[in-house]
């Protein structure tokens, strides 16, 4: 991997606040967040105080990284580091949905249909009326109507898959020095991360005020909502990711050859892009 | 001391902040950090020894005499979480800190920032996991978690606002460790000397290594299991909960699929360690370098398949119970291997007993014990037998105290003299050693036998025939708490002052940073060794 | 036996002369009295023969080198790094050959039969047994009798606490016991009303969750009258340990004879919930009821355990409206309460596991009783008409 002798001193950073701060942020995010769902009002403010301090850092932290960037601090051995560190951490988030994906399979194979079948089972049962088929809201649960695949979820997709396309584009256009189609490659991306986002609220509204399809809904409702929520919010980061590499190329950062943060965005929206195929597929629609 | 360092361009370094309690707030050197990593591990050993020191005292004699049965499952859960995730993760993550570079010829850890974020959520991840047991005395909640480290549904559901502290403080945590462990991969895979290629790797990383990727693959789980506990808890889902159509056993799942490969994670750093010890003071090469390469990324791959093997009276079909039986029982091959690479690493060599010898042999010894205890765990047909009974427990603090914390403990007294400069006690050091065998081996030899006859674990309060050997249990974990003061008082003493010693500080010894000055200069390595 | 430190100090000498209390030590399984018992027992017998062999082998072959390669006696270090050449390779392999065939075939294979053997619950099983676990109690019912009664320790709490001397079985003794026929496989249905808890006594060899939502099997024949106890193995709360199992196994016709009595005194019980009680009838009973039930959350006091167990006395849920005007069930009343419990806490549905007169009166009771003073008062009819 690295067999020659690097030409010069690899960049350690001087020494920084920042990230002490952020676990002090997150640290009464999570102490405010308790208190809140145990009914304690302070709670909420303390959360505000946490998710300030949060922003704070988010701001000053990555605002040096990138002057760090853009100083020429960072050279091909640094580079290599933040790919492997984002590689890694995609990995990481990759493993964190599988735990709901392996809650969603789990249910539907094996908790579900064994609440249905216990009488022939056991030769006794506790469910008496419940058949144990999927979409399932389990035993005790209200009636919902599961989400059809065919209708915004396939919207969904054919947006996702565009937006995949069109962040390749606009990598294209940094490739080949054309900042117009860099921009607006990002810019399409965002604003198909955006609808995407509007179409999802829009499909949770219908399904909590006209489906009966609430977090509530047993099984299904519990890994719908988690499943599709999480990638939401994942969408949400990616969007907001995109639009800072969007900003920056604006103003003239990244070149042909070293754009370390366009790319890890355009990994992590690629990662998000492949979450949502595995959703459809197995979330919405079989 | 031989290779000199010089700082080029760096004199910038150390400007701003540089002396003071900022100096650790905002260090990014991976010495610094390694420090920090190796005193908060220390602390936090003593914090969860104490709440297990008020838990022996209390099951000294049948019946109740100091606390509610609220309070001591309280405690066990609380000792359990902070040995294992303040204590032993921090420590093995230290070690990786202090000496993955100075190993591998590195001029720093790869993402320096990082790196102090990792070690900064620690303090906020053990305050939130004790908060509660200071907010109940002020009469807010029923004190912290009370389920045991496992925090299994429904039981977790119920429960009071404890298992939410615990909930958040399992996620900080876990972003600690998924930090950590991306650190850990880059620095290996990007900063490595010139010509030092992964079949040069020292053990040590190695170990670590297979480490990083396992918690990669299961920390975020364990996530995900916790994050679906407090939605049941507080936003209505029903993932664990067979009215809605989910299952506790689904929890279960979840949680030991993290939770099994854990325990390689807390050792496969231990079992990278010991052979550069043996081979030390032995003063001859590892044995079968390339078969513990291959044991440990077999052991990794073993432990993300056999997780079941903590539940197997849930009721689970035979197929899968006579599956769960059969892989958890391959991976004493690998561990096999492993056995065998130790004892012939010594095998003819010119052994000599430093303290770091002593507690590497009695690593090997007492582990074995558990190894072998956990192979006959494995078997399902016993299991029904053994599990939830205080055998396990016996079993688990085989591998956890002698194997995870006698393994660092083989570590510290190894690499201490490189990190400070000093030489530690020998006197104090062999007899730390020799109590602590003892005294160890008195607390959980007889838990062996209480769960053999039939004791339960986590009960506050215990039928009469139990009595003799809690006794005894008790009395030897005193002794053992109390010799633990003389490791570090050892420690404290090593760092202040005492006998100056050479950059390679052991005879026998071998490898990159041996040829460091002791204490390595604060930036080592600027300029790549060259490995041949 | 109490807990005087002489007899801990003559407990540590123990130790070394086993011959002084040889009784009080025991070093392996109680003795076995099922089939699966002893197949685990001798499973467990073999295992430990096994690993102890392995583990003297193995460390004897490093005792050794220890003391004939250390460097006090001059030994010189050689240099080898690895198995070179077929002999030493063969000397490396065969150890793991060896383990090899210990795990999968000298473990393995009798642990197959065994597995198979103990999840039989099917065959030729001549009876049934359901066990419904819940905080912090057992209950059992005989599906093909029609019985089904709840079954809690006795253990005073004065002995708990050291104020009384501890019993013979202490912690290991309950009001109710399950009766059982020797010789007989008894199937085992297992769940559970609020957490998970496991049904475990030893000399069965027979350890299985009860899980809520779900139901488990398991199996036993007993071959030998006798009492056997066992306790709950899964952390199920503040009192996981104070829920032992007693079994008391007799012949056949004595099990026949007890059921009788059994359904006898059951339709005693059934016959009282038809005639009005009065309310010192309802008072007495109640305060029974509560003294074995409802204490170990809500205390003797009724003060409680806040913030987790409510006090009793002076609550709200108590001190509100008994019913509505037209007798029928307010939400979160008093008899809801207890009734329907409070899903999400530790509070259960009392009106699974209590009879009309039970509730009744324990009802009738806490409304009475702690600095309560309702006055007022519910029939076994009218909860009967809640149901
Ligand atoms: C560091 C920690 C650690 C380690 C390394 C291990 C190692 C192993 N453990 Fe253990 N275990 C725990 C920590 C650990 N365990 C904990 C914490 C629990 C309880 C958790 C809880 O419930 O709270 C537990 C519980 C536990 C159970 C569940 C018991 C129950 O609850 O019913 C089982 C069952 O299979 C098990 C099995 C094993 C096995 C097969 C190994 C194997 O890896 C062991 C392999 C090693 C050997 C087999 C020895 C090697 C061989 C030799 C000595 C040489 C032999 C010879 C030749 C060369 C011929 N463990
Ligand atoms: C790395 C992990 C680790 C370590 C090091 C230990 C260390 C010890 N453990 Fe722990 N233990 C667990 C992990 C660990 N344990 C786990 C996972 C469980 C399961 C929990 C569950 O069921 O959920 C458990 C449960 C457990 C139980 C069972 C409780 C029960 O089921 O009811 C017991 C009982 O004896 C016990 C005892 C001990 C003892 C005596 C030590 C000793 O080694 C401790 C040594 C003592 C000290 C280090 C104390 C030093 C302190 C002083 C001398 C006082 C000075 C004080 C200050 C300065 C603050 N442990
Ligand atoms: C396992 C513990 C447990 C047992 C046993 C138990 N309770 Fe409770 N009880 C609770 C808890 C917890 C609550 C609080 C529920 C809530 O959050 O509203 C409660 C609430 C109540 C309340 C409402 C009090 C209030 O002010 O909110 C009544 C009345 C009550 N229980 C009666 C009983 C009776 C009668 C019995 C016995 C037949 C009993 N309980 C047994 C745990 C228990
Ligand atoms: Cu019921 Cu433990
Ligand atoms: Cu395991």
């Amino acid at each position: 991997m690295n067999a020659a002798p690097h030409t010069h001193a690899y960049y350690v950073p001087q020494p920084s606040l920042y990230p002490f701060v952020l676990s002090g942020g997150m640290f009464l995010l999570l102490l405010g967040s308790i208190l809140a769902m145990n009914g304690f009002g302070a709670g909420s403010w303390v959360m505000l105080g946490g998710s300030g301090v949060i922003v704070y850092v988010l701001f000053g932290w990555f605002g040096k990284v990138i002057g760090e960037s853009q100083g020429g601090s960072y050279r091909e051995w640094e580079d290599k580091s933040f790919r492997y560190g984002m590689v890694w951490f995609i990995a990481s988030e990759v493993m964190f949905f599988a735990a709901f994906f392996g809650a969603l399979f789990y249910v539907r194979t094996i908790s579900v249909p064994e609440l249905g079948n216990m009488q022939a089972a056991h030769g006794a049962t506790l469910w008496p009326d419940f058949a144990g088929t999927w979409p399932s809201a389990g035993p005790k649960g209200a009636a919902f109507t599961p989400m059809a695949a065919w209708g915004i979820p396939a919207i969904n997709t054919a947006l996702l898959l565009s937006s995949g396309v069109t962040v390749t584009w606009a990598h294209w256009g940094l490739l080949q020095n054309s900042r117009r189609q860099l921009s607006l490659g990002l810019a399409a991306t965002v604003l198909l991360g955006i609808a995407f986002l509007v179409l999802q609220a829009y499909e949770y509204h219908h399904a909590y005020t006209e489906m009966g399809l609430t977090l509530g809904a047993g099984a299904y409702g519990a890994t719908f909502f988690m499943l599709t929520g999480f990638h939401g919010f994942h969408v949400t980061l990616g969007a907001i990711m995109l639009s800072v590499i969007l900003a920056r190329s604006m103003q003239g950062h990244f070149t042909a050859d070293r754009h370390f943060g366009f790319e890890a965005v355009t990994w992590y929206w690629h990662f998000v892009d492949v979450v949502w195929l595995l959703l459809f597929v197995v979330v919405y629609w079989l | 001391m031989s290779i000199a360092t010089t700082a080029p361009d760096h004199t910038h370094h150390d400007s701003g902040y540089s002396g003071g309690l900022l100096r650790w707030l905002t260090t990014t050197n991976h010495k610094d950090i390694g420090t920090l990593y190796m005193t908060f591990a220390l602390l936090m050993f003593f914090v969860g020894g104490a709440m297990i020191l008020a838990v022996r005292a209390e099951l000294f004699q049948p019946g109740l005499q100091m606390m509610q049965p609220e309070f001591f499952n309280q405690l066990i859960g609380v000792h359990a979480l902070v040995m294992i995730f303040a204590a032993l993760m921090p420590a093995a993550t230290g070690f990786a800190n202090w000496q993955i570079p100075l190993m591998i010829g590195a001029p720093d850890m790869a993402l320096p920032r990082l790196n102090n974020w990792g070690f900064w959520l620690l303090p906020p991840a053990a305050t939130l996991l004790v908060l509660p047991f200071a907010l109940a005395l002020f009469g807010i909640g029923d004190g912290a978690l009370a389920t045991g480290w496992t925090m299994y549904a429904p039981l977790s559901v119920q429960g009071g606002l404890g298992v939410d502290f615990a909930i958040f403080a399992v996620h900080l945590f876990g972003i600690s460790s998924v930090m950590g462990s991306i650190n850990i991969i880059v620095t290996i895979f990007n900063m490595r000397a010139p010509g030092m290629t992964m079949m040069k790797l020292p053990l040590f990383a190695w170990g670590w290594l297979i480490t990083a990727f396992l918690l990669i693959a299961t920390i975020p789980v364990l996530a995900g299991a916790v994050t679906m506990l407090l939605t049941d808890r507080h936003f209505g889902t029903h993932f664990f909960n067979a009215a809605g159509g989910g299952d506790p056993i689904l929890f279960q799942h979840l949680f030991w699929f993290f939770g099994h490969p854990e325990v390689y994670i807390l050792l496969l750093p231990v079992w990278g360690l010991i052979p550069h010890v043996l081979s030390t003071f032995s003063r001859k090469p590892v044995y079968g370098y390339k078969a513990q390469v291959y044991a440990f990324i077999a052991i990794g791959l073993l432990s993300v398949v056999v997780w079941a093997h903590h539940f197997l009276t849930v009721g689970l079909p035979v197929p899968a119970l006579i599956y769960f039986m059969f892989s958890t029982m391959a991976i004493s091959l690998p561990l096999a291997v492993l056995f065998f690479c130790w004892i012939a690493t010594m095998w003819r060599g010119s052994i000599s007993f430093e303290t770091p010898m002593l507690f590497a042999i009695g690593f090997i010894v007492l582990f074995g014990i558990a190894g072998l205890t956990g192979l006959v765990l494995a078997d399902v047909a016993a299991d029904a037998q053994y599990h939830h009974s205080y055998f396990v427990v016996a079993h688990f603090h085989y591998a956890l105290f002698t194997g995870g914390i006698m393994g660092v403990m083989t570590g510290v007294y190894y690499w201490l003299p490189k990190w400070t400069g000093h030489m530690y006690s020998e006197t104090l050091g062999k007899w730390h050693f020799w109590l602590t065998v003892v005294s160890f081996n008195l607390t959980f030899m007889p838990q062996f036998f209480l769960g053999l006859a039939g004791m339960p674990r986590r009960i506050p309060d215990y039928a009469l025939q139990f009595a003799e050997f809690n006794a005894i249990s008790t009395v030897g974990s005193f002794i053992l708490g109390i010799s633990q003061l003389l490791f570090a008082w050892n420690i404290w003493q090593c760092v202040r002052g005492g006998a100056k010693v050479s950059g390679k500080v052991w005879e026998g010894a071998d490898g990159l940073e041996w040829q460091l000055s002791s204490p390595p200069p604060h930036h080592s390595w600027e300029t790549q060794p060259e490995v041949k | 036996m109490s807990c005087h430190p002489v007899r801990r100090l003559l407990g540590l000498s123990a130790l070394v002369s086993p011959l002084t209390a040889a009784a009080a030590y025991r070093w392996s399984f109680p003795e076995p009295v099922t089939p699966i018992a002893h197949d685990t027992l001798r499973i467990h017998n073999e295992f430990m023969l096994i690993i102890i062999a392995l583990f003297v082998a193995v460390f004897a072959i490093m005792v050794y080198s220890l003391i004939k390669h250390r460097k006090s006696a001059g030994h010189e270090a050689a240099t080898f790094t690895g198995p070179n050449g077929r002999l030493q390779w063969f000397w490396a392999l065969v150890p793991f050959a060896m383990l090899m065939y210990i795990d999968f075939v000298l473990m393995g294979v009798p642990a197959v039969q065994a597995i198979v053997d103990m999840e039989d619950t099917r065959t030729r099983a001549d009876m049934v047994l359901k066990v419904t676990g819940m905080q912090w109690r057992w209950q059992y019912e005989y599906p093909e009798a029609g019985l089904k009664f709840l079954s809690s320790l006795a253990t005073p709490r004065e002995q708990i606490n050291g104020t009384a001397a501890k019993g013979e079985n202490y912690l290991l003794e309950v009001d109710n016991e399950i009766v059982l026929p020797v010789g007989k496989k008894v199937r085992v249905l297992l769940t559970s009303m609020d957490v998970i808890h496991t049904w475990w006594v030893p000399q069965f060899g027979v350890k299985r969750d009860a899980i809520p939502g779900f139901l488990r099997e398991t199996w036993l024949r007993i071959d030998q009258p006798g009492v056997y106890r066992g306790q709950c193995a899964e952390l199920c709360g503040k009192d996981h340990g104070f829920m032992p199992v007693v079994v008391r196994a007799v012949p056949e016709p004595e099990y026949l004879a007890w059921i009788d009595a059994q359904k006898a005194r059951q339709s005693g019980v059934a016959a009282g919930a038809g005639r009005a009680w009065s309310k010192d009838e309802l008072m007495a009973k109640g305060k029974e009821v509560y003294a074995t039930l409802c204490v170990a959350c809500h205390q003797p006091e009724g003060k409680g355990l806040p913030p987790v167990f409510p006090a009793l006395a002076g609550s709200k849920v108590i001190n509100s409206p008994l019913l509505s005007p037209e007798g029928k069930l307010l939400p979160d009343s008093h008899p809801d309460r207890v009734m329907n419990g409070k899903p999400g806490t530790p509070m259960q549905a009392f009106k699974n596991t209590l009879s009309d007169v039970d509730l009744a009166a324990v009802i009738t009771f806490e409304r009475n009783a702690f600095g309560n003073t309702r006055g007022d008062m519910i029939q076994p009819a009218q909860i009967k008409a809640l149901r």
